[in-house]
């Protein structure tokens, strides 16, 4: 059954995706209801909010240096596959510039055995569940539709049609309650994909088999160049009260508490408790994909002042207040960064065009006549040319 | 031996598929307590329980998806789609996500999910209840369209779509869900999935159905054979693959073909078999290859079906045209 707990009352007003820099909570009103859940203000000082930092508490000074290597890690491999793209190597990338916090840090917050159903700009998610950068740009270089196994990593390929994997995460959440399995699915979609009718219907089938998936919507602002007011009339995660289950805002450029939150949801999925619904408060500081042009839907002003909201920087000023930042930490980060990016680029550089026969691989698991026709023609063709 | 009907037949294949593998799980809209809206599946959901025979909320695209989900988990969901005009909000889940899925992961992930679809008209029912979408389908790579005419393969080729690793588009023409024969249960099936069966040898002309047409050729066949003309009729069985050499070996021996079936004629499944047959038997053909299907207008008020879906008369119209080249 949902937690009832945390349905806020109906009277607060409707929270229009600003983020208040504060140190404290308003008096008499929730964080993750009335006001996104925080934990660093932007100045890296630490957030009074003993709920939510008590599920973080275990977070010391080596996991902190480890959120932010990944978040590093997360940054340089994508700027370095935009500037591959530029370069004539991809056909296409979406940048997840400024959402770095909001995929490390619910990433870390999964177990081995949960599974990831992603849209198509998690590649932050896919390094922390262990996927070599080398693997990030097969797909987007045409290469082949897939980067990396699915069961190797416990996490979908990109999935590109928009809201879709809503459903098959909860499916799959329903299928492993079915078989005793005590995991988690969760589903990363956002603002744009939450118009959609699929998620509308993953909503309502997690919530009537209490599936244990967990909706992780990344409110970036922008679906291209639809601003998150086009699509909804409400705050997002206010719609999951409506469903049956908990929903809660979430700073999503604060990488603890974006930790914070998701963990409490997997634990509920786990346990049995059913799905929630995460809505994390973040930017997408670069274009839709390298085919966008975002100067012409928003402003300078707007990307500056979500520019002070920066994850990395954010977590960074929080490891220099609480001494935890030296140069020798620095190098290392961007050591591992770098050679990362050396590694995506060689493995981009160097990666071999399919042959024509991979047109006709695996359409079926089963031989088809007609398939198998079309490649002989294709062969015939083929060596006739050559 | 088993005195069935056609709908009895299928809820056989699906309780012995039931019983055999305990990943295959049924969903769909009133599927359980009530058995759906057409008692396919009566009395599984009593004897197999609500969480192998599913009755899901009322949305056909999040079945779909769900199902796809549960088959990445290593599950085999037979889902039902209550009519063929519901089915179109699972398209996107069908043709976008199920149909691809093996090709998108380099062979990795498979679903092998069965998508039952009481399709045709002929029943006297209201708009979206009497569709023939079956050319939507064949149309997408990565899945496999069948469609019983008979309760002996209504039964089979559900025992066989179920256990294909690759998804199964599953067309029941749902007027003949109350036709009766004797099957046999624990007989191995006599064809592969894929394979289509001369219902009926003859001579003089050939004319292939599917689905519900079926019935209607065979009977044109007999007032045809009355009429002292031969009309071998085959029952395609599979739309994708097709099993276009059946086909082609009748129609070179015929030197004619008529193609029916309930869905409109243009841009129909019956052009892509006359196509073939053009390619294949172009030096063998008497006539011009001869189509009788629905009219190229929305399925009509059900007080005027008879005159949209092909009968006897339009069929053997179109054998006479066919014999008069």
């Amino acid at each position: 059954m949902p937690d009832r707990a945390t349905v806020p009352a109906p009277s607060a007003p409707p929270h229009r995706g600003t983020l208040p820099d504060r140190g404290a909570a308003p008096r008499g009103r929730r964080p993750g209801t009335d006001y996104p859940v925080q934990l660093i203000q932007p100045d890296g000082a630490r957030v009074l909010d003993r709920e939510h930092a008590a599920l973080v508490a275990d977070i010391g000074p080596d996991r902190l240096r480890e959120l932010y290597r990944d978040m590093v890690l997360a940054r340089r491999v994508d700027l370095e596959a935009t500037a591959l793209q530029r370069q004539g190597q991809l056909g296409l990338w979406p940048p997840l510039l400024g959402q770095e916090a909001a995929q490390v840090g619910s990433a870390h917050a999964l177990h081995p055995d949960d599974y990831v159903f992603c849209s198509y700009r998690e590649a932050a998610v896919a390094l922390c569940r262990g996927v070599a950068p080398e693997l990030l740009t097969r797909m987007w270089r045409g290469a082949s539709h897939h980067c990396w196994d699915p069961e190797a990593v416990g996490m979908t390929n990109p999935n590109i049609i928009v809201g879709a994997q809503g459903l098959h995460a909860t499916g799959y959440a329903y299928a492993a309650q079915l078989d005793g399995a005590e995991i988690a699915t969760i589903a990363y979609f956002g603002d744009g994909a939450s118009s959609q009718g699929d998620i509308a219907e993953a909503l309502g089938f997690a919530a009537s088999w209490s599936a244990p998936v967990v909706f992780f919507c990344q409110n970036n602002h922008w679906a291209i160049s639809a601003p998150v007011r086009v699509q909804s009339a409400t705050p997002l995660a206010r719609r999951a009260y409506g469903y049956g289950m908990p929903g809660i805002q979430v700073d999503g450029n604060d990488v603890l508490a974006v930790l914070a939150v998701t963990r409490q949801a997997v634990a509920r999925a786990r346990a049995g408790g059913g799905p929630s619904f995460i809505e994390a408060l973040t930017y997408r500081m670069g274009p839709h994909t390298t085919a966008d042009d975002p100067t012409r839907y928003r402003t300078a002003a707007e990307l500056e002042q979500w520019a002070r909201r920066d994850p990395i920087d954010r977590l960074r000023r929080l490891l220099e207040r609480e001494s935890l930042w030296d140069e020798e930490f620095a190098a290392e980060v961007g050591e591992r960064a770098d050679a990362a990016c050396a590694d995506l680029r060689r493995a981009t550089l160097t990666m071999p065009d399919p042959p024509p026969s991979a047109l006709f691989e695996h359409v079926y698991a089963e031989p088809h006549p007609l398939i198998e026709q079309q490649r002989r023609e294709l062969a015939r063709a083929e060596g006739a040319l050559s | 031996m088993t005195t069935t009907t056609f709908a009895g037949a299928l809820n056989t294949a699906m309780r012995r598929a039931l019983e055999n593998d305990p990943k295959v799980v049924l969903m769909g809209e009133d599927i359980g307590r009530l058995g759906g809206v057409f008692r396919v599946t009566d009395t599984l959901q009593k004897d197999f329980g609500p969480h192998r025979v599913i009755d899901t909320p009322l949305a056909e695209s999040g079945i779909i998806g769900t199902a796809f989900g549960m088959a990445l988990r290593g599950y085999r969901p037979v889902c039902e789609i209550q009519f063929d005009g519901f089915v179109y909000p699972a398209f996107d889940q069908i043709v976008s996500q199920v149909a691809k899925i093996h090709y998108r992961t380099g062979g990795k992930v498979l679903a092998p999910l069965t998508i039952r679809i009481p399709f045709g008209g002929g029943i006297g029912s209201v708009e979206h209840h009497s569709e023939s979408p079956e050319a939507y389908f064949a149309h997408t790579a990565g899945l496999r369209v069948v469609s019983p005419s008979t309760p002996a393969d209504a039964y089979h080729m559900l025992r066989q779509a179920i256990a294909a690793p690759d998804p199964v588009i599953f067309f029941e023409p749902k007027r003949r869900y109350w036709d009766k024969a004797v099957v046999d249960f624990d007989a191995d099936p006599d064809l592969p999935l894929h394979a289509a069966r001369v219902r009926r040898p003859g001579a003089d002309v050939t004319v292939v159905a599917y689905g519900g047409t079926v019935a209607t050729a065979l009977a044109a066949a007999d007032i045809a054979a009355e009429e002292g003309r031969s009309v071998e009729v085959i029952d395609l069985r599979s739309l994708a693959p097709l099993d276009i050499g059946t086909v082609a070996e009748s129609v070179r021996r015929t030197g004619r073909l008529v193609i029916t079936h309930e869905a409109p004629v243009f841009g129909g499944f019956g052009a892509e078999i006359a196509a073939r047959v053009g390619e294949q038997c172009f030096y063998h053909l008497q006539a011009p290859v001869q189509r009788v299907g629905g009219y190229d207008i929305p399925y009509p008020p059900s007080k005027l079906e008879k005159y949209h879906l092909p009968d006897s008369d339009r069929i053997l119209d179109a054998v006479d045209r066919s014999l008069a080249a």
